[in-house]
């Protein structure tokens, strides 16, 4: 009897170590391209980095000069974007999870929102340029890259709130409403507090997303080499992702250099806009906590 | 001390239920249900798993209402208020008839704000807030344990504070009436006990109706009894109602009988 228990302790002692060590394992197959990646970038692009590189306009077709009008573009399009999706998304999201009957049309339309979010971003491109452009007339504009994006970020945005909407324990709902608070009361108090920072999750994702798009705003506005900021919602703009796809595929004996320093820029533009919505994510929490 | 001693004859109705029958879908759960709730007096609703207690006691204060395919007939009535009355307000409703829940659900929230939820959604002024989060915890019996803390989180407190506070919260909007959920079941004896003696300090101001499967709390907490019972086809009916001691002592149904002295439920 002995002997076989200590054969059988012997055996965990052997699959446990073997167990976390694949699972290790794999876990380092998906963080090390991500790893590899951003260092990789980091190397080869940080000798372009300087102060003129990130504040001055671009000359000679982006060959010498600066990227200012391209950050500041692709700033414009984050923050229209989250100001357009975040709202309506996180509306129509407590529409459908908390007024909506559970019927058959609701349920089309949930599933419309998750097949809105497989579409190819070039069709929101092209839909960009029929819609926005030329049916309502707004023109290749920065408004018209903005409400493109918008409606790409918005079935991610739609998703993402509805988890953290559905993820609020019933309970909390219906003691608020037992004491007497209106429907709007229980969400604007209770509801929404506390699903925020899930909404908050979805936002970052959807406007990271955003930022790094190519094909949607390509179309609709997003200039080729355009060395001036635009003046209102209605001119021209300069894009990172798209700025990066030029330099890198039609500006021939342009430097490698400043092609990876392109990359880093939009790769630290979108780092330092996740890690402010974390900082408010967790402020969200803290309040949650309290 | 005889709790049960409060002269239920004399008490005027405070809620009644007339011929009441409530669907789910096609399924009946709550089958003629007639029954009077004397003011100022502890009602326990007792009976087996599933014969429709808890979906009586939320059709007082309308959280029926949240059920999708939920259907009700009959009257009910607070004072001379017909509440299933199309005119009827429910948020008016609820804050005459308050709640406190089988689970302690205090909001994730200080203590102080989840005592103040509910007037401040009606627009209490903001300096009258302390003195009604005083006031509530303690009728509540909770101030003494909580005056020095009133801003760490509820969920901080012990199961059974916590559902003081959810008793103080319910207090808190001034109701007339408060319905209780198996209020006990998720806690300890001695919680238990301290929540069955603030219902007797409570019972002076106001009318309460508690389901509970525990029997003995029903005995000694409750002046009246009814007991509720599931037919083959599901549907909950009321066996037996009357004085609590009355039908703990001399039940007239067989089936009262069996269930209280636990032969079977």
């Amino acid at each position: 009897m002995i002997t076989v228990m200590s054969a059988q302790s012997k055996r965990h002692n052997r699959t446990e170590p073997i167990a976390f060590f694949i699972l290790g394992l794999f876990t380092l197959i998906i963080v090390s391209p991500v790893i590899f990646i951003l260092v990789y970038i980091l190397i080869n692009g940080i000798g372009a980095i300087t102060w003129d590189f990130l504040t001055q306009m671009p000359s000679m077709a982006g060959k010498a000069g600066g990227i200012f009008p391209a950050i500041i573009g692709t700033f414009y399009l984050m923050l229209g974007t989250l100001l357009c999706a975040l709202p309506i998304g996180m509306f129509a999201a407590l529409y459908l999870t908390e007024y909506a009957r559970q019927n058959r049309l609701v349920k089309i339309i949930n599933l419309t929102i998750v097949n809105l979010a497989g579409v190819p971003s070039i069709v929101y491109g092209l839909f960009g340029l029929g819609f926005f452009v030329l049916t309502m007339n707004i023109g290749m504009s920065v408004l018209a890259a903005i409400l493109t994006l918008s409606c790409q970020a918005l079935a991610m945005m739609i998703a993402s709130s509805r988890e953290a909407i559905v993820a609020v324990p019933r309970e909390y709902g219906e003691a608020s409403l037992a004491l007497g608070s209106t429907k709007w009361q229980t969400i604007r108090h209770i509801v929404l507090p506390q699903s925020m920072p899930g909404i908050i999750t979805g936002a970052v994702l959807a406007i990271s997303r955003a930022a790094g798009e190519t094909a949607p705003i390509l179309t609709v506005g997003a200039a080729f080499y355009l060395p001036a900021l635009p003046q209102s919602p209605f001119d021209q703009f300069m894009a990172l992702a798209y700025h990066l796809y030029t330099v890198a595929a039609n500006v021939p004996g342009i430097s490698k250099t400043t092609i990876w320093g392109v990359a880093l820029v939009l790769i630290a533009v979108v780092l330092i806009f996740d890690i402010g919505a974390i900082i408010i994510r967790m402020k969200a929490r803290q309040r949650r906590h309290e | 001390m005889n709790v049960n001693s409060t002269a239920t004859a004399n008490n005027k109705i405070k809620m009644c239920a007339r011929s009441v029958n409530v669907f789910y879908g096609t399924m009946q759960a709550l089958r003629d249900i007639t029954l009077d709730i004397p003011d100022r007096t502890i009602t326990a609703i007792i009976g087996p798993s599933g014969c429709g207690k808890s979906t009586f006691l939320r059709l007082f204060n309308r959280m029926n209402d949240l059920i999708i395919n939920a259907r009700v007939e009959g009257d009910i009535k607070l004072d001379d208020m017909a509440i299933y009355a199309g005119s009827v307000d429910v948020v008016d409703l609820r804050r005459r008839v308050g709640m406190v829940f089988q689970k302690p659900n205090p909001f994730p929230m200080s203590i102080f704000d989840n005592v103040a939820y509910g007037p401040q959604r009606q627009g209490v002024q903001k300096n009258e807030l302390p003195d009604i989060v005083e006031n509530s915890l303690k009728q509540a019996a909770l101030w003494d344990e909580v005056k020095d803390k009133l801003h760490q989180s509820g969920l901080s407190l012990s199961g059974g504070q916590q559902q003081r506070l959810c008793i103080a919260r319910a207090l808190a909007v001034e109701p007339e009436v408060i319905l209780m959920d198996e209020p006990c079941s998720a806690l300890d004896p001695i919680a238990t006990l301290k929540i069955e003696d603030l219902m007797r300090e409570l019972v002076k101001d106001y009318t309460i109706i508690i389901v509970t499967h525990n029997m003995q709390q029903a005995a000694r907490v409750s002046d009246v009894s009814a007991f509720f019972w599931m037919e083959p086809d599901r549907a909950g009916v009321l066996v037996e109602y009357g004085p609590t001691p009355q039908m703990f002592s001399r039940p007239k149904d067989k089936r009262t009988e069996g269930y209280i002295t636990g032969r079977f439920g």
